[in-house]
């Protein structure tokens, strides 16, 4: 027979267990609908389709294309291959400038037109984003 | 220059005297030779005193700005004000490092002096751990980092400290930070060296509980300050950003909270004693991975550090040795020794308090996925991606429910054995007051979220229920206000949260805009030259519903060395909210970027931290 002690520590390790793997699988499942992926304007041109998920654009702003008015910015991200024009509403960071490196995070309207939110603050004046580092060096 | 040499050459002897003394207390403990204690204070002393003078000579060179040091020419200029050179020299990697040196030798120099009750085993065991974390980190300077590196021709001028770091609030966070780093290590080492001698008890609890506390201070105070920096000076409006370099000090900082507990369940009944040090443990390798997440370059983010891969693989080697040192002991010198079958049973302290523990492991877990997910995502399959505040709300708000019920019930509990029906029926009735006053709340405001009712609700609980053992309970004072001040903080987090407005557009000199009928007029600018820089000040009028003006002048600060650009919020403080205006600079047509917010309870957040940590103190006061 199985001794109460013993049945005690069996229930006990099997509730452990059965919590951790909750946990994993929904911290998993969460990670899953959260994460946001980062694209250079050339992998755009050659999506299959376009969703409304969440995605950042890497490059640089081109010069000259940065226009605003009185509720957003436009302006135009490169990989020196291929282009995107965004529309930002919101408030930009310091180091955005025409030439530099810049990361959008939006939702793609079409292959050539990004919406976003947000423009990721970096505060090196010399510093480019690995992302777009890599997007840049691939050309 | 010649300082400099004098500051390299003593960070070579301190080397030396760790190698030495390593070998000689290894020596000692195998009975070789006999150690002598006033030799190890002496060499300790010697060796707190050589890494002393190297950080002030290199302090030293940032203030005459020696350009002939690397360091000083990468990280200063001359023209730069008298406090940020100093606080320059702990603003870079390299200085930094040579900072995290200081408190290392400062710490185990004091641990020496105030562990005089323990075991003379014991101690000198602490002190070989100690030592081979402090000569790894003199390998790291001096061979990858090295503050003292000559140039020549010597440069006419520095390359400047970089602006957003010149702010008195970053100027004390990294030391203090790392006095909360630095005491885990202590703790990690003291951990190894009780298992080693088989000093895990009570008295060694009680002992080590003091160097927990203190760094749990030194760690929340820490991040308060960056968290405070972040929201004045990045100008993103907020407090936490889910940014990596702020979950990597979020991560020690779960550890230590838990180890925090836990020691003192260790102390009262001698059981979680495996559980315990695997925290102790883990909290230093947390800190150290967060420094070898930071300094390898793998995570970028607002700290950019010079990015050198030849240190990361440093780290990670030295990282990695420290960690199987700790499990190769823990598993080879792990005493199974039956020590009175201790049961626990489930209405008691200390399940209460291991409860705390899960809750503080899953909360670290998650923190830890979110953060390195990317890396291991971009490594294997080569796609880049992020994880935004999203997945952590989503995660940690419904577990934070139960957390604060737990948290309200537990302090109340006694040790050992509680009797189920005498839990105070008080709180029955308590419980459905707040109900009450919380649908109220929630009803005014129109929150429509459960998890967030809910979330309001419990925090409510945690609220009233530490409030009154505020009042009532004379014992356990530091307890109740730390979890009394931790109820203020998730409160004014949520409310702060939800009722935050934000309008953010372009506009000119003498735009008006409409905003929730405030009206936001943007009067003038003007301009003025400073010590370093160039400064452009906006003036705002706001003018809400009741006819109430206020001004806010923003301000854009045009340094001269390096060429960069910073916005300098302007903050109107009040009990109740926060309201915020910053502004940027768009290169055409006079047009500016504003962006203004109004923050409730932001106040409440420092002010809670601030008495979550005056509880720490206390606590670290009282105890013996």
């Amino acid at each position: 027979m199985v001794g109460k002690k013993v049945k005690l520590r069996v229930i006990f390790l099997s509730i452990f267990l059965a919590t951790i793997i909750l946990s994993i699988i929904l911290i998993l499942k969460s990670l899953e609908d959260e994460i946001v992926y980062f694209i250079s304007p050339t992998e755009i041109k050659s999506l299959v389709e376009l969703n409304k998920k969440k995605i950042r654009v890497g490059g640089m702003v081109k010069e000259g294309s940065v226009k605003a008015n009185s509720d957003s910015i436009n302006f135009i991200i490169t990989d020196y291959k291929n282009e995107i024009m965004v529309s930002y509403s919101g408030a930009i960071p310091n180091l955005f400038a025409e030439g530099k490196g810049v990361v959008a995070e939006g939702i793609l309207k079409d292959r050539n037109f990004l919406i976003s939110k947000k423009i990721l603050a970096k505060h090196d004046e010399n510093y480019i984003p690995p992302e777009v580092k890599e997007a840049l060096g691939a050309k | 220059m010649l300082i400099s040499q004098i500051g390299n050459y003593s960070l070579i002897l301190g080397l030396i005297l760790s190698i030495y003394l390593i070998i000689y207390l290894f020596l000692g403990i195998y009975g070789f030779t006999k150690n002598n204690l006033n030799n190890i204070y002496s060499i300790l002393f010697l060796q707190l005193f050589s890494v002393l003078i190297s950080f002030f000579s290199l302090i030293y060179s940032f203030v005459v700005s020696d350009f002939t040091n690397e360091t000083v020419y990468n990280n200063s200029h001359t023209t730069k004000p008298l406090f940020y050179k100093i606080s320059g020299t702990w603003g870079n990697h390299e200085g930094s490092l040579l900072l995290w040196l200081l408190v290392l030798t400062l710490f185990i120099f004091l641990f020496l002096i105030y562990s005089k009750k323990q075991p003379k085993n014991y101690r000198l065991n602490t002190i070989v751990f100690q030592q081979i974390i402090i000569s790894g980190f003199f390998l790291f300077v001096l061979f990858t980092s090295n503050p003292f590196n000559y140039l020549f021709p010597k440069p006419t001028e520095g390359l400047g400290l970089n602006p957003i770091l010149q702010d008195p609030a970053l100027a004390i966070h990294p030391p203090i930070l790392y006095l909360g780093y630095v005491g885990s290590s202590i703790i990690f080492s003291a951990s190894l060296s009780a298992l080693v001698s088989k000093n895990i008890n009570s008295s060694w609890a009680h002992h080590i509980k003091k160097w927990v506390l203190l760094s749990w201070i030194f760690l929340t105070f820490g991040i308060m300050l960056g968290s405070i920096w972040a929201y004045y000076e990045l100008g993103w409006g907020g407090f936490w950003f889910w940014d990596p370099v702020e979950n990597v000090s979020l991560m020690p900082w779960f550890c230590l909270t838990a180890l925090l507990h836990s020691i003192s369940v260790l102390e009262k009944r001698l059981i979680l004693k495996s559980w315990t040090l695997i925290l102790s443990i883990a909290t230093f390798s947390l800190s150290m991975s967060g420094t070898f997440l930071v300094r390898s370059g793998i995570l970028n983010s607002v700290h950019t550090f010079a990015n050198d891969p030849e240190r990361g693989v440093f780290i990670l080697i030295f990282l990695f040795i420290l960690i199987l040192i700790s499990i190769l002991i823990f598993f080879f010198f792990e005493t199974d020794e039956k020590i009175l079958e201790n049961k626990i049973y489930w209405l008691s302290k200390e399940t209460f308090i291991l409860i705390n523990n899960w809750f503080m492991v899953f909360f670290l877990s998650v923190v830890l996925i979110g953060t390195t997910y990317p890396i291991f995502l971009e490594v294997l399959t080569s796609d880049k991606i992020s994880v935004g505040p999203p997945f952590y709300q989503k995660l940690l708000i419904p577990f934070l429910i139960p957390f604060l019920f737990f948290m309200a019930v537990g302090p109340n509990l006694k040790w050992i054995k509680n009797d189920f029906k005498k839990i105070n029926i008080k709180k029955f009735f308590l419980l459905i007051f707040i109900c009450f006053i919380a649908s109220l709340f929630t009803e005014k405001l129109n929150i429509n979220n459960l998890f967030i009712i809910i979330l309001i609700f419990s925090s409510f609980y945690l609220f009233v229920s530490s409030l009154s053992d505020l009042i009532y309970k004379k014992k356990n004072f530091s307890q109740n206000i730390s979890h009394f001040a931790f109820s203020i903080l998730i409160l004014s987090i949520i409310f702060n949260g939800i009722l935050s407005k934000e309008f953010s557009g372009n506009m000119r000199v003498g735009d008006e805009i409409d905003f929730n009928s405030n009206i936001i007029e943007f009067q003038k600018i003007e301009t003025f030259d400073k010590e370093n820089y160039k400064s452009i000040i906006g003036t705002f009028k706001i003018e809400d519903r009741k006819k109430k003006i206020i001004l806010l002048k923003p301000e854009i600060r045009v340094y001269n060395q390096p060429n960069i650009l910073t916005s300098e919020a302007d903050i109107k403080t009040s009990f109740y909210e926060d309201k915020f205006l910053v502004f940027s600079i768009l290169n055409q047509d006079n047009i500016f970027n504003v962006r203004y917010q109004v923050k409730p309870f932001m106040i409440w957040i420092w002010i809670s931290t601030f008495l979550l940590i005056f509880g720490g103190l206390i606590r670290f006061t009282k105890i013996k």
